[in-house]
């Protein structure tokens, strides 16, 4: 995958990391305001596809990179399920019982294991967008 | 409201139109986009921005997608191909097929209407459900925002089968790309 020119390398360079941190906000704050786990991972995932885009990389690292996002992924999921199961075990024993103490409602943190389940959603979905974007990338190369 | 939602639905009619019948990928894709993003102004006129966030994000990454990386032909080819598959037909068949086509959309209009007569007004609730999650949700959840309280707490298996679809459709991607790039 070839790079782009020099403006784009630098202004990439620049608003990447601001697109970055307004993903985490979306996330972290999904319980607060509009946004969440799904909208907040799109976000980060269009953070990286920017900057490979802009900066172009050979097959092999695209290879590793894609290789990462996937384990990301898988372990996002796994972790979401263990979260589920925690209630089961630890908390009431009812499946997605919302068992920690809620707080103060308005707190950043408040809402018990809604903030954990954002988090890991976001994780999960940026990863997996960014994994198929990378595997079209690779394809394309490869043929 | 209405009125505004019309023009925007039908703008949004116009765009798909239009990129069926466009000359080259490019330009049908970025038709294609006008159904989006109009998409998402209905839904920030609808007061819905959860939805409307994760509406524009999805769309720009799939339109990033699709004109960096699945996009590879150019106009020429598809003129190409194009001028190749069209044929000559009688001038009997189309007229046929045109009044077939307006006699479908006459009775398909007519049940429409029969049909929503006896629906609610927009925007009215029916289930007795949705008033159960709107009394005193922020207290039993602990969440100041009402819809995430719902995806997460009260619809929880709904997004475990969301988190579930999207990593059953990376897998598919992955073997399917794999298995063609191996050929």
């Amino acid at each position: 995958m070839q790079g782009m020119s020099v403006i784009v390398k630098k202004v990439s360079q620049l608003v990447s990391g601001i697109i970055f941190m307004y993903g985490i906000y979306i996330i972290t704050h999904g319980h607060l305001t509009p946004g969440g786990g799904f909208a907040g991972g799109a976000v980060l995932a269009g953070a990286f596809i920017l900057l490979v885009l802009a900066f172009g990389n050979e097959l092999i690292k695209l290879k590793k990179k894609e290789e990462g996002s996937s384990i990301t992924e898988s372990l996002a999921v796994l972790t979401f399920i263990l979260l589920a199961t925690t209630a089961l075990l630890i908390g009431t024993h009812v499946f997605f019982k919302n068992w920690l103490p809620k707080g103060v409602v308005g707190d950043l943190i408040s809402a018990g294991i809604i903030p954990l389940y954002n988090i890991v959603v976001g994780i999960e979905v940026g990863a997996a967008l960014f994994t198929i974007f990378l595997a079209l990338a690779i394809y394309r190369e490869e043929i | 409201m209405e009125i505004t939602l019309s023009i925007i639905l039908i703008f949004m009619i116009l765009g798909a139109i239009y990129s069926l019948h466009a000359r080259d990928l490019l330009s049908a894709l970025i038709s294609c986009g006008i159904v989006g993003y109009g998409l998402v102004i209905c839904f920030l006129l609808l007061k819905a921005p959860d939805v409307a966030i994760v509406q524009i994000v999805v769309e720009t990454i799939t339109l990033i997608i699709m004109v960096s990386v699945v996009l590879v032909s150019t106009r020429h080819e598809l003129e190409e191909t194009r001028s190749t598959s069209i044929k000559i037909r009688s001038n009997y068949r189309l007229l046929l097929n045109i009044a077939v086509v307006f006699l479908v959309m006459i009775a398909l209009f007519y049940t429409f209407r029969l049909a929503i007569i006896h629906l609610h007004p927009f925007g009215d609730h029916v289930l007795r459900m949705s008033e159960a999650y709107l009394d005193g949700a922020a207290e039993r959840t602990g969440s100041a925002n009402l819809v995430t309280g719902v995806v997460f707490d009260f619809r929880g298996y709904d997004t475990f089968g969301e988190a579930t679809i999207l990593f059953t459709a990376v897998i598919g991607v992955l073997t399917i790309l794999r298995i063609k790039a191996k050929k």
